[in-house]
């Protein structure tokens, strides 16, 4: 009896002691990728906003400080940025749509008994195995005004000396010109991404809706375009996040010109730090970038929460 | 049940003949388009491969569409040893090897954690990671290049690839946690029975059952780090260490109307994750709809 008390006491305290004991397994397992990911990641992200209040150009070793000069000068007195910001919109207004379409388009005919399909698919998106580099040399060269694929093809067409386009040489097309390359390297990506998704479908349910008569694009429209939306989401973000990036093809093709003419934030910030030593004014773009991003991450995890709570 | 009713109502309408032949058509359309559609679309390939094996003085003569005079393979070999692309594509290697172990390693630490264990802050770490990897990588330029300069690390390999692995993290583990909580706790929890230590589930259980979506992930890491451009030209400064990225942008400046050298050039930079897609397709894809379709 006197033996069965004390046990069940030292039972109760050790069970006791376990609960208020943290398990330190998870955090040890976590102690090195973390830490590394603060210094070199979520740190710097904070610490971009404090050079963004200073007039550091990247030799000094205390920036100075000058409150919102570097942002006001961004918003007020620099063209510039107002150029490269439309260009970012252009470019996501693109982006967004043109590999989407013709990404879901291609996934639509591809998951169909289509003979060769598979070697049509390795066609599209191959283009994502080569570095924006490469693509950016690749297309510099078909676009080149004399000898390029383009404008020899055209010329063979008839078309006169005076009447081929300049391409990245003419200010208003520079910019379609990037997107065009950038949006060659994408659709493949969508394609697949929606072959994956194409795949996940219950093929019953598109028997019971052509059974209920539906069929073509009524099909299409009503049944699998909603099912695929979860897909359509993930395009979408991917396609915002990439555009927000877009720097390799600008910095390799044009380097934002002629004359600013295809300068998008990423690049005209890169080109005010690294190459005019501005830094501070450089981290106030990367701020203005980082604000317009946040929106869209934000929506991202706000999405990923309310699916890691269902589970 | 439904695949006993539904056949005869499709093919009803199929026996007659107005629709065979107009099924006939519109699947005749429907190959043309797309195959006129994929010729176009491979514009770049051709032009390509049709500049790499001439010179530039006959392209410039007697036009792009003209019958080459004389086919060689001089651009290759020039691009390669004159060109230094040998020299910039075995730095890619340099970079990407380690950047890929460390981050693949790194992560599956942090993912085992936040796979497996209940723990306060386990949700906000994780939302942690996957906030970082959807950054813009303008707001890290700075503080990096600033910490990479301070911590002495500045035009050294070791700079470069600590920024690679301490990034990727971001992705890494928003991979492997997400593939990691699929596996069966029950095989987790009988070895935690028998006494094994976690150190040990970790390594001897968890890592063997985690290996497909490790090789999806390399593989996908692997062209992501090697076509890496941006960080190479922040963090990087001397021409023997830079990539073969950085390098093929150095040689567009030094041999601005040489093409078919340049062309040539940038199909010896992409040989290495052409072949890691053509052996690894599979893993390619894999790792593509893993960390967008989870």
């Amino acid at each position: 009896m006197a033996v069965n008390t004390t046990t069940s006491i030292a039972a109760k305290s050790a069970q006791r002691a376990r609960r208020r004991r943290i398990n330190w397994v998870p955090y040890a397992f976590l102690a090195v990728p973390l830490l590394i990911y603060f210094v070199w990641v979520i740190g710097p992200t904070f610490y971009t906003f404090y050079l963004s209040v200073t007039d550091w150009d990247g030799v000094s070793r205390n920036p100075g400080y000058v409150g919102f000069a570097n942002f006001q000068r961004l918003l007020n007195d620099d063209p510039v940025f107002w150029i490269a910001l439309k260009n970012n919109l252009t470019w996501l207004g693109i982006f967004i749509t043109l590999p989407l379409l013709l990404g879901l388009s291609l996934a639509m005919i591809l998951n169909g008994q289509i003979r060769g399909d598979r070697a049509f698919k390795v066609s599209f998106y191959s283009p994502m195995v080569l570095s924006f580099v490469v693509i950016g040399l690749i297309f510099a060269w078909l676009y080149h005004p004399r000898s390029g694929l383009i404008n020899s093809t055209l010329r063979a067409l008839g078309v006169g000396p005076r009447d081929l386009p300049g391409w990245l040489a003419d200010p208003n097309l520079a910019i379609y010109c990037i997107i065009a390359a950038a949006a060659w390297r994408q659709v493949g990506y969508v394609m697949l991404l929606y072959l994956a998704g194409l795949k996940n479908i219950d093929p019953s349910l598109l028997d019971a809706a052509q059974v209920d008569g539906a069929n073509g694009w009524n099909l299409f429209r009503r049944i699998i375009f909603p099912l695929l939306m979860p897909v359509t989401v993930i395009v979408v973000v991917i396609s915002v996040i990439d555009s927000l990036r877009a720097f390799d093809l600008v910095f390799i093709m044009t380097r934002g010109g002629p004359a600013n003419a295809s300068q998008v934030l990423a690049n005209f910030m890169y080109i005010e730090a690294f190459n005019n030593y501005n830094m501070g004014y450089g981290a106030a773009i990367a701020v203005v970038l980082f604000l317009i991003s946040l929106a869209f991450i934000i929506t991202y995890l706000y999405r990923m929460l309310q699916e890691e709570l269902e589970i | 049940m439904t695949t006993t009713v539904a056949p005869p109502e499709l093919t009803i309408p199929d026996e007659t003949p107005g629709i065979v032949i107009r099924n006939r058509i519109a699947k005749a359309l429907t190959y043309t388009g797309l195959i006129l559609f994929t010729l176009i679309w491979l514009m770049p390939v051709y032009s390509t491969l049709l500049t790499s094996i001439r010179t530039m003085d006959d392209i410039r003569i007697h036009g792009f569409w003209s019958i080459p005079s004389a086919i060689t393979f001089d651009n290759f070999a020039r691009a390669w040893t004159e060109a230094r692309v040998a020299r910039y594509a075995a730095n890619s290697f340099i970079i990407t090897l380690p950047s890929l172990a460390g981050m693949l390693f790194l992560s599956s630490l942090s993912s085992y954690a936040l796979a497996r264990f209940q723990f306060p802050g386990n949700r906000a770490i994780y939302f942690t990671f996957v906030g970082g990897m959807l950054l813009p990588f303008q707001v890290l330029m700075l503080p990096v290049f600033r910490l990479t300069n301070f911590l002495g690390l500045y035009d050294t390999y070791a700079g470069i690839i600590a920024f690679h692995i301490a990034f990727q993290l971001g992705f890494c583990t928003f991979v492997l946690r997400n593939f990691m909580r699929g596996v069966p706790g029950e095989i987790l929890e009988a070895a935690r029975v028998d006494g094994c230590n976690e150190l040990r589930i970790y390594w001897q259980i968890m890592m063997p059952l985690t290996k497909p979506a490790l090789a999806a992930l390399a593989t996908l890491e692997f062209t992501w780090i090697f076509n890496d451009y941006l960080w190479a030209i922040v963090l990087l400064q001397r021409d023997s260490l830079k990539p073969v990225t950085a390098g093929l942008a150095t040689l567009m400046g030094q041999y601005v109307t040489d093409w078919p050298l340049l062309v040539a050039g940038s199909l010896l930079a992409t040989l290495p994750t052409i072949l890691v897609f053509i052996f690894l397709q599979r893993y390619f894809i894999a790792g593509l709809t893993l960390g967008s379709t989870k």
